[in-house]
C-alpha cells in the first residue's frame, strides 16, 4: 500500500546544495526501504520536522523506556503531535557504547545495520557528542528487542540520566605518533569498571570519562570531562636534529623562529647557529605546539604516563568549568597502576554521590565545597600543580600552617628516599 | 513483554576495539614514527617498522540512513580492508597500506556524495546536538543549520587553507551539548518562561524546578487555586535550565529563541591553556530552513581570520594578537554592554591595565 507523503517544501529546500543531506537519507527510507513500517514510520517523522520548521518549535517529550534490567541507555522520546503523525509517535534512541577510539569493521557495522532496519527506523550516527552509537528511532517494545539482539553479538548501552556515561578516547597509540599512553586501556579499565553505574542512574548527575594520548587533547578532555586522562611525558622531548636542519633549510630560518620558538608558551627553545635547536625541558609544559609543527624531528620523551584533572564541563548550572589538575603524573605500565587509577575514580565518585547536590556535576561540587576539602575527601595531597597561582585572599585561617608545612618536608623527603 | 520472554543483559560495558582495528594499526599499535598530509582529506602515518598507512578522511551528513552506511561499508570493502574509523566530529576514515589504493577511494566516495576533507587547516565538519529531529529541549534544528553552513563552508573542508584547523559547533539551547568551538553557533533564548499553571503541579517536581535556576528567579506560587511555579522576571536569565525538568514552562519562542555566535573555544593545551568560547554575536534569526543571516556572519569571522590571522593561530589566538576591539571593527559586528560579562568571576575579564591598542 502507498503511503502518503507528507508535503515537505522547507525540509526540500535542505536536500539543495553540495553537502550530504540527512534530509535525502530520510526520504531514501521513505521512498526506497523495502519496509513499509520504515516507509511509514520515517515519512511521519519528516511530517513533524517539517512542522518544526514551520512553527519553529521541537514537539518530542521524554519520558521512561528501559530495556529490561537497567534504569537508563534509552532517550524516550514521544511525540506531543503524535495525532498528526501517529506513525513515528514513539522514537526513542538506543545509546550503544562504542568501542574504544571508534575502530570498526564493515562487517560489524553491516550485521548493526540489519538489526536495526529489522526493528528500528533505519537512522543511526556515529556518535553523539557523548560519545554513543545512536540508534535513532524505535517504539518503546522494539528498543527490547534491538536491544536484546545486538547484546548477544557484543554490544551494550551507554549511560543516560544522573549515571556514568559512555567515555571517549582518541585514536592515539593505533595512528598516531604523539600517543604518550594507551588511550583503549584506559577507556575502558575506568568505564568498565562502572558498568552498574552506567546502567542503573543513581548519581547526582552525569559523570564523564575521556581520554586524549596526548596534550592536544583531540578528545576535548579537559573541557569536556569529568575525569579527564591526558598523555604526557615527563624526561626529556626527543630531538632529531638532523631533521631540524631540513626544516630549517626548507621553510627558512625566520619561519622557524616566527612559528617555533617564539610561540612556545615558555620560551623554552632556542634555535642555534648552526640550525640545530636546543631545548630548556626544565620549562618545557609540554604544550605539543613545536611537535605539532615540526612531528618529525620532535618526539614526547620516553618516560610517558598521563595527567589527570577533575571536574570539566558546560554550561548549566554554574558555567562552564576547567577540569582541575588533580594527579600531574602518573605512570601507567603495570596491572597495578590501571588499577590504581581506576580506584582513584572510584573514591571521587563515591565522595560525589555522598556529598554532591542533585543535579551537580562533580566539577560544581568542587567550587562549591573548595578544592582543599575535596582533596581532603578523597585523600589527595595539594600540589603546586593543581593551582595557577596560590591565593590571593588573606581571608582565611592558617592555624594549621605548622603541621601542613610539616607534613610537606615530611612527604618531600619520603618521595626522595623512594627515588633512593 | 511477557516474563518469560525476559532476558538478563549482557553487561559487557565497551567493547574491545582491537578486534575492529585496522591490521596495520594493530600491528604499529604505539610504534608510530611520525606523519604528514599530502593532501587535504588524507594523512600519511608512517611506522618505525617502516610500515604506512595513508588516511583518507570523508565528511557525511553525520545522521545516516542505512543505504549512506551501507555505501560507506561498501566502500571500505572494496578499498580499505573492511576496517572504519570515525572521527569526534562524525567523519568517516578509510585506512589504506598502499598509495595506489588512495585515488581510487576518494573517486570512490566522491562519486557517492561524501566530501573527502576535513583534515589539518580546514574548517572541520561543525559537530552538533539533536535539533528538532530528536531533542525533546531544542530551540532549533542543529542538524539543518549544520547542513546549510556546510553547503557554504564545503570549499574551506576541502581546501586546508586556512591559519589552523576551525573547529565550529552548534547547539539547540543554551546548555550547549554541542561544546567548545572556534566558532559555536549556539540558541539564545530573550524571554522568560510562558507558564501553563494547569500543568505545572502534575508535571513537575517543584523543589527541583526551584533549584535548578542559576539565579534563584522561580519560586513557588498558588496560581487559580493550583500549586504552581513563578518567575521573578526581573532576575531571569532566559537560560531555559527550568525547562528540561519542567515542560509547562516553555522558554522556546517563535520569534524570540534567537541564535548567538560565539568564538574562541579551543580545547588543544598548545601554545596556550585551553580556553571557553566567548559571545560576540546576537539577535540572529532563527530562521529555517536555511539559517542565511548566521552564515553570513560566520563567513564574515572566516574571512577576518583568514586574512588576519598568521600561520598556527588558531581564532582565540588571533584575536589575543590583534585586540577585542580590532576583532570587532574587522568583522564588523556591534559592541555592546552586553558583551559584558555579569557573571561569577566576572572582574577577571575586565581590563585592569594600560593595555590599548590604539
Amino acid at each position: 500500500m502507498a503511503i502518503e507523503k507528507h508535503h515537505t517544501p522547507m525540509l526540500d529546500q535542505l536536500e539543495t546544495g553540495p553537502w550530504p543531506s540527512f534530509i535525502s537519507g530520510i526520504k531514501r527510507l521513505r521512498d526506497q526501504h523495502p519496509e513499509e513500517r520504515i516507509n511509514s514510520m520515517t515519512n511521519d517523522l519528516l511530517g513533524q520536522l517539517e512542522h518544526s520548521y514551520e512553527t519553529r518549535k521541537g514537539y518530542w517529550k521524554g519520558g521512561t523506556v528501559s530495556v529490561f534490567g537497567y534504569g537508563g541507555g534509552i532517550i524516550p522520546r514521544f511525540s506531543e503531535v503524535g495525532t498528526a503523525f501517529p506513525k513515528s509517535k514513539e522514537f526513542h534512541t538506543l545509546r550503544v557504547q562504542p568501542p574504544a577510539g571508534n575502530h570498526y569493521s564493515t562487517k560489524m557495522l553491516r550485521q548493526l545495520a540489519d538489526s536495526w532496519e529489522k526493528h528500528g527506523s533505519g537512522l543511526v550516527t556515529f556518535h553523539g557528542q557523548t560519545g554513543n552509537i545512536m540508534f535513532i528511532g524505535a517504539d518503546t517494545p522494539a528498543t527490547q528487542h534491538f536491544f536484546d539482539e545486538i547484546n548477544e553479538y557484543g554490544w551494550d548501552l551507554g549511560g543516560a540520566g544522573p549515571c556514568v556515561r559512555t567515555a571517549m578516547s582518541c585514536v592515539g597509540a593505533a595512528r598516531c605518533e604523539m600517543s604518550c599512553t594507551n588511550e583503549l586501556k584506559s577507556h575502558r579499565a575506568l568505564v568498565n569498571n562502572f558498568t552498574d553505574d552506567v546502567h542503573r542512574p543513581a548519581l547526582p548527575y552525569k559523570f564523564k570519562f575521556k581520554v586524549s594520548g596526548c596534550p592536544n587533547d583531540c578528545q576535548n578532555a579537559i573541557e569536556r570531562s569529568d575525569f579527564a586522562v591526558l598523555g604526557t611525558w615527563r624526561d626529556d622531548m626527543k630531538v632529531d636534529q638532523d631533521e631540524i636542519k631540513k626544516y630549517v633549510k626548507t621553510k627558512g630560518r625566520q619561519y622557524i623562529i616566527d612559528n617555533v620558538i617564539t610561540r612556545c608558551p615558555t620560551n623554552a627553545l632556542s634555535l642555534n647557529d648552526d640550525d640545530s635547536i636546543e631545548v630548556n625541558n626544565r620549562d618545557c609544559v609540554r604544550c605539543m605546539h613545536c611537535l605539532n609543527v615540526m612531528p618529525k624531528a620532535l618526539h614526547p620523551g620516553d618516560d610517558k604516563g598521563v595527567t589527570i584533572l577533575i571536574g570539566g564541563k558546560r554550561t548549566l548550572k554554574i558555567g562552564d568549568l576547567m577540569g582541575t589538575v588533580l594527579v600531574p603524573f602518573k605512570k601507567l605500565e603495570t596491572e597495578e597502576d590501571y588499577e590504581s587509577m581506576v580506584e582513584l575514580a572510584e573514591t571521587i565518585i563515591d565522595f560525589w554521590a555522598e556529598n554532591g547536590l542533585e543535579h551537580e556535576r562533580c566539577g560544581e561540587m568542587i567550587e562549591r565545597i573548595g578544592l582543599a576539602n575535596f582533596l581532603d575527601g578523597i585523600g589527595v595531597e595539594a600540589d603546586p600543580n593543581m593551582l595557577s597561582h596560590p591565593r590571593q585572599s588573606s581571608y582565611v585561617r592558617l592555624d594549621g600552617w605548622d603541621d601542613a608545612a610539616e607534613q610537606w618536608f615530611e612527604r618531600q623527603a619520603e618521595q626522595q628516599a623512594a627515588a633512593g | 513483554m511477557a516474563a518469560k520472554d525476559m532476558r538478563e543483559p549482557i553487561e559487557s560495558g565497551c567493547p574491545d576495539p582491537w578486534q575492529y582495528m585496522h591490521p596495520a594499526m594493530r600491528k604499529n599499535f604505539g610504534q608510530w614514527k611520525y606523519h604528514e598530509h599530502p593532501r587535504p582529506g588524507v594523512l600519511r602515518h608512517v611506522a618505525y617498522s617502516g610500515d604506512e598507512i595513508w588516511t583518507v578522511k570523508a565528511g557525511t551528513q553525520r545522521i545516516l540512513d542505512v543505504f549512506s552506511l551501507r555505501k560507506l561499508c561498501d566502500i571500505g570493502d572494496e578499498f580499505a580492508d573492511g576496517f572504519v574509523h570515525f572521527t569526534l566530529r562524525s567523519n568517516i576514515e578509510y585506512m589504506v597500506t598502499d598509495e595506489t589504493r588512495v585515488q581510487p577511494l576518494i573517486n570512490a566516495l566522491e562519486e557517492a556524495g561524501f566530501v573527502v576533507g576535513g583534515t589539518q587547516n580546514t574548517v572541520a565538519m561543525i559537530s552538533h546536538t539533536q535539533g528538532w529531529l530528536h531533542c525533546d529541549i531544542p530551540g532549533t534544528d542543529a542538524s539543518g543549520v549544520v547542513k546549510s553552513m556546510m553547503d557554504e563552508l564545503i570549499d574551506e573542508f576541502k581546501n586546508a587553507n586556512m591559519p589552523n584547523r576551525v573547529h565550529i559547533t552548534t547547539s539547540c539551547c543554551q546548555i550547549n551539548c554541542g561544546g567548545q568551538g572556534d566558532i559555536a553557533i549556539n540558541i539564545q533564548h530573550t524571554k522568560p518562561p510562558k507558564i501553563n499553571h494547569d500543568l505545572v503541579a502534575n508535571v513537575c517536581e517543584r523543589p527541583s524546578v526551584v533549584a535548578r535556576c542559576p539565579v534563584a528567579a522561580i519560586r513557588p506560587a498558588m496560581v487559580n487555586g493550583k500549586p504552581s511555579l513563578e518567575v521573578d522576571e526581573r532576575k531571569c536569565i532566559c537560560c531555559g535550565a527550568c525547562y528540561p525538568p519542567c515542560p509547562p514552562m516553555q522558554i522556546n519562542d517563535a520569534e524570540h529563541s534567537k541564535l548567538a555566535i560565539w568564538v574562541g573555544g579551543n580545547h588543544s593545551n598548545a601554545r596556550g591553556k585551553p580556553t571557553f568560547q566567548k559571545l560576540v554575536a546576537a539577535g540572529i534569526p532563527n530562521n529555517p530552513p536555511r539559517w542565511p543571516e548566521a552564515t553570513a556572519i560566520v563567513k564574515r569571522i572566516l574571512k577576518a581570520y583568514k586574512e588576519g590571522a598568521r600561520d598556527w593561530e588558531r581564532v582565540n589566538e588571533w584575536i589575543e594578537r590583534i585586540g577585542w576591539p580590532r576583532f570587532f571593527e574587522e568583522v564588523e559586528l556591534p559592541f555592546t554592554k552586553y558583551h559584558i560579562d555579569t557573571w561569577r568571576g566576572a572582574r577577571a575579564s575586565f581590563n585592569s591595565s594600560s593595555y590599548i591598542r590604539f
